[in-house]
């Protein structure tokens, strides 16, 4: 995809929500990408840009200005069964949006699809910071309840629930987040949130 | 030997020295070095924006109350006594007006091998940003 588009003044950026650069070597280091790829052990990037789970993808223009907001689009279809998401059909629209076959969304669709953070998801994100601390600090009993205050704060952000659980003993591929993906269902919440927009 | 707050914020983190850590503060000359705003008779500034603030709540002596600082810049504050550590959040105002902007926020990150990114760097390319994890 990069290699296929890299000639028409575009480029990647991957940004790893990891707990450090060593849980994404081994990916990284078998892709070999061109682009830039990133570590984000802070979770700077789903603050910034308001996400709350992974994969989300961000379209940004020439100008450094935002073509589509967040979106859930894996780069395969590996998953499509288990998220129901279909990865060609964004690849598709990507394509013709590098090439300037189609537009991207207009200003004001663009504002309509973004979910911005309230002081809720902003507060979540404190207690996580301060219980990722302390957890890098060796304090993993008096991180806990900032974690679970998070998740109380806001149960819909998997950054941070699916996010630390290996830092919290749990293991994010399986009870833990099958309980936490049963919950989404049920309350309504769902883990991945694709855009509306498409046709 | 007064004790000292590891402050989270922005990002990155600050040693600050602190007299009472149930009641966490910050000098109040290190107010704009460290969180770049500034006290004025009008209020907290940062450039041509200020936000209004109880002066009387805010300043005691020559250090200023952590808590009515992040009240006022409508930061979450969130501390750890035990630890000697505070995370001062974003406000969730400050981050949906840069989003409705649609200006995309600029960040600097660092490869495997440690070296700085900024998606700034990139200007005049379209770019495809994606955040994904191995969890």
């Amino acid at each position: 995809m990069y290699e296929e588009l890299a000639d028409e003044g575009f480029t990647v950026i991957t940004v790893g929500i990891e707990r450090s650069p060593d849980d994404a070597r081994p990916w990284i280091e078998k892709a070999r990408p061109q682009h830039p790829s990133l570590i984000d052990i802070e979770h700077l990037v789903p603050d910034l840009y308001g996400m709350i789970n992974v994969p989300t993808v961000v379209w940004i223009d020439e100008e450094g200005r935002i073509a589509r907001p967040n979106d859930a689009s894996f780069a395969s279809n590996r998953f499509k069964l288990l998220t129901g998401l279909d990865s060609k059909r964004h690849l598709r629209r990507l394509r013709a949006w590098v090439r300037g076959e189609a537009p991207a969304l207009t200003p004001s669709e663009v504002r309509k699809h973004q979910d911005l953070p309230t002081a809720a998801d902003q507060e979540a994100r404190a207690e996580f910071t301060l219980a990722w601390w302390l957890s890098r600090e060796g304090h993993d009993d008096d991180a806990e309840p900032h974690y679970v205050r998070a998740g109380e704060l806001a149960p819909h952000d998997i950054t941070i629930r699916r996010g630390s659980m290996r830092t919290r003993g749990l293991n994010p591929m399986g009870l833990a987040f099958l309980k936490l993906a049963i919950k989404s269902v049920l309350t309504r919440n769902p883990l991945y949130r694709p855009l509306k927009d498409s046709p | 030997m007064s004790p000292t707050l590891t402050l989270l914020h922005d990002g990155r983190s600050d040693e600050i020295p602190v007299a009472d850590l149930a009641n966490p503060t910050i000098p109040a000359e290190a107010l704009e070095e460290t969180l770049g705003w500034d006290l004025q008779p009008e209020g907290l500034c940062r450039g041509v924006i200020c936000v209004p603030v109880d002066q009387s709540a805010l300043v005691r002596g020559d250090v200023l109350d952590l808590r009515v600082l992040a009240g006022a810049l409508q930061r979450p504050l969130v501390t750890d006594e035990k630890h000697a550590v505070a995370s001062l959040g974003a406000s969730h105002h400050d981050r949906g007006d840069a989003l409705n902007s649609l200006e995309a926020p600029d960040f600097t990150l660092p490869d495997l091998d440690g070296n700085p990114h900024s998606l700034s760097d990139q200007r005049g390319k379209k770019v495809l940003l994606v955040a994904y994890a191995s969890w």
